[in-house]
């Protein structure tokens, strides 16, 4: 499907993801029908939708779990040339630099805090396995202690560091958010999927999340793409918004344009309302 | 919090050099004290714990539910023998089927056939592993209890090697307390080390989820690989030390109960505890000699009940179904020894006791 906007192609370069033309099938059924979005350096960018729309189907494309029936992804790490990752597996996908939070949270619940986040961390450790079972590799022994530091740094700066001992699985819920981001940003990925980010959060909660997000963005220097239904956090920190309804697109753009685009009111709300 | 303070660490490493010191003194008096039977359940203990371990990384560990650990046990017992037993032995025990000529001259002492025997289990434990990973949960139980049974069926009747239903006799008692706690202790070491590394996160991560673990950028598969791996490498050693206490092997041996007491030893030791495993192992291989009595007659007042062979394994299948009832995370549940956690106990009970004396359970 072309693009709806006028956007000029101009600075594709720019662009850490592209999709161009995916499509994907569950038997008969059409869940992400020829879709074709990007998402610029730097930028916050939202997917949203009502729900079934497709949206969690792009994310699984997107980090490697679905293989799409057709088109392709693009991703440009930090200074490097663009690279397909279409068919890709996850785990080659998140080493370059592509990581997710879930939409109903994954932690590994029998480890503690610092485990899930020591755990994403392994994608960047170059000492292999058997070097920690005897302790004469000065290089593994060294790398094993800024892992743990530097995960335990992870957790001070997202404001988990009284949990580090505690089960994840025993975390209140917005920390259990919390540590599965910081468990995403200890892969070290350039570009952070988060999926509903804001689910299960109260007004105040969800305010300060949009803070939050932003502050992932500058800090750790992200490209942020992410599934909300909260419009408020959507249109409080989205500066590029893409609207699936049933596995098309029909709308981007800014929040201004997408809140009074008469298409996506209407997959929101019905027709009446479209032209109410 | 992370580290803990130097103090702890060198009071706690005193602590562990004495009880070492304390195991070396009992491996040196035992043999004078006891008399062989109790030598061998004592020699026993630290092969099942052995086994145990090797299970639990497979099982408790990574998560894979494998019911073919007698199978990997069997091809580590068989290697060592061949690889102990003299020209002179193998030349007058094939007498069914004349032995392969390349394996007449094949010899190498007692610890290079434990090593071999280890890695050559480890071998087919990574060959099998190959295509049965891919399977999960109780497929994967299947599919592992099927191979064990092949291997079992093909040492009964590949005779020019295993010399068949007859099994190998005469092997060496080679398997000393010493011999069977070093192992232990060496196993041990090896597995504490590697589960208290990042990878041993990894590890207990594809276990907890696999999904988000290949989303961290985990290899899922090769992960489980290599603990299944080494999983099989511990139960090759493990099996050439039984091989080499009892002296003689056969394939009746590994039949699958052999890896219902290994299973046993996990589940009520604890799924994914090591320490679970080593107190598994001590209390099951005890009651599996201690309930010897239930199998000879009894002789109650007027009442008097025949031996029944096997009646131990009923009650080792009711104790098993006990403990999924009413404790299914085993003794240890996933925890782990710790001095600290010993040393804190008496002034955990002191509260306990000054706040009312109620008994309160975990922490």
């Amino acid at each position: 499907m072309a693009r709806l906007d006028n956007f000029s192609r101009t600075d594709e370069k720019d662009n850490v993801l592209t999709l161009s033309g995916i499509t994907i099938h569950f038997g008969g059924l059409v869940a992400v029908d020829s879709v074709s979005m990007y998402v610029r350096r730097g930028a916050i960018a939202g997917l949203i939708g009502p729900n079934g729309a497709g949206k969690t189907t792009a994310f699984n494309v997107i980090t490697g779990f679905y293989k799409p029936f057709s088109g392709y992804v693009e991703f440009t790490p930090p200074n490097a040339s663009p690279m397909k990752i279409t068919g890709l597996e996850p785990h080659k996908i998140c080493k370059a630099g592509i990581a997710r939070t879930f939409q109903n949270i994954r932690l590994f619940g029998n480890g503690t805090v610092l485990e899930n986040v020591m755990t994403g961390a392994y994608v960047r450790q170059s000492g292999k396995w058997w070097m920690n079972i005897l302790p004469i590799f000065p290089g593994a022994i060294r790398e094993e202690r800024e892992v743990r530091e530097q995960a335990a740094a992870l957790l001070e700066r997202l404001g988990l560091a009284r949990f580090i001992n505690a089960h994840a699985a025993s975390l209140p819920y917005g920390a259990q958010r919390r540590l599965e981001i910081a468990r995403a940003l200890a892969t070290k990925p350039s570009f952070l999927l988060l999926d509903e980010p804001a689910a299960g959060m109260n007004p105040q909660e969800s305010a300060e999340l949009l803070n939050f997000i932003r502050t992932l963005r500058d800090e750790f220097d992200l490209s942020i793409l992410l599934i909300e239904h909260d419009m408020k956090v959507v249109m409080g920190v989205c500066e590029h918004i893409w609207v699936l309804d049933d596995g098309r697109l029909i709308a981007d753009g800014d929040s201004a344009r997408i809140r009074s685009n008469p298409k996506v009111i209407e997959a929101y709300l019905g027709k009446e309302a479209a032209h109410a | 919090m992370i580290a803990d303070s130097s103090g702890n660490r060198i009071r706690n490493n005193i602590l562990t050099l004495a009880s070492l010191a304390l195991l070396a003194a009992f491996l040196w008096l035992a043999p004078k004290y006891l008399d062989g039977y109790k030598v061998r359940i004592i020699n026993l203990i630290a092969i099942n714990a052995i086994l145990g371990l090797s299970l639990n990384l497979i099982y408790g560990m990574a998560g894979m539910f494998s019911l073919g650990h007698a199978g990997f046990m069997a091809i580590g017992a068989y290697v060592s023998a061949l690889l102990i037993l003299t020209p002179e032995q193998k030349s007058m025990m094939w007498i069914l089927d004349p032995i392969a000529p390349w394996l007449m001259d094949l010899h190498a002492p007692f610890y290079a056939s434990l090593l071999m025997a280890g890695i050559l289990a480890a071998f087919f434990g990574w060959l099998i592993s190959l295509p049965i990973l891919r399977l999960g949960g109780d497929y994967l139980g299947i599919a592992t209890l099927g191979f064990s049974e092949i291997l079992r069926i093909l040492i009964a009747n590949l005779t020019s090697i295993t010399n068949g239903p007859i099994g190998l006799k005469g092997i060496p008692a080679h398997t000393s307390l010493w011999v069977s706690y070093g192992c232990l202790l060496l196993f041990l070491a090896a597995v504490i080390r590697l589960m208290k590394s990042n990878f041993g996160n990894v590890i207990r991560a594809v276990r907890d989820d696999e999904i988000a673990a290949k989303t961290m950028g985990v290899n899922t598969f090769r992960t489980k690989v290599l603990a299944f791996t080494i999983g099989c490498f511990g139960a090759g050693v493990g099996g050439a030390l039984m091989g080499n206490i009892i002296t003689t092997i056969d394939s009746k041996m590994f039949t699958i109960t052999q890896t219902y007491n290994i299973l046993m030893i996990v589940v009520i030791g604890g799924l994914g505890s090591i320490t679970g495993s080593i107190l598994g192992s001590v209390i099951i291989t005890t009651m599996l000699e201690w309930l010897r009595f239930v199998e000879n007659p009894i002789t109650i007042g007027a009442f008097r009940m025949d031996g029944k062979p096997g009646m131990r394994m009923v009650i080792f299948s009711l104790l098993l179904v006990a403990v999924i009832i009413f404790r299914r995370e085993g003794i240890m549940g996933m925890r782990e020894f710790s001095w600290d956690w010993v040393l804190s106990r008496p002034a955990a009970v002191r509260n306990r006791l000054a706040s009312g004396g109620t008994p309160k359970g975990g922490d």
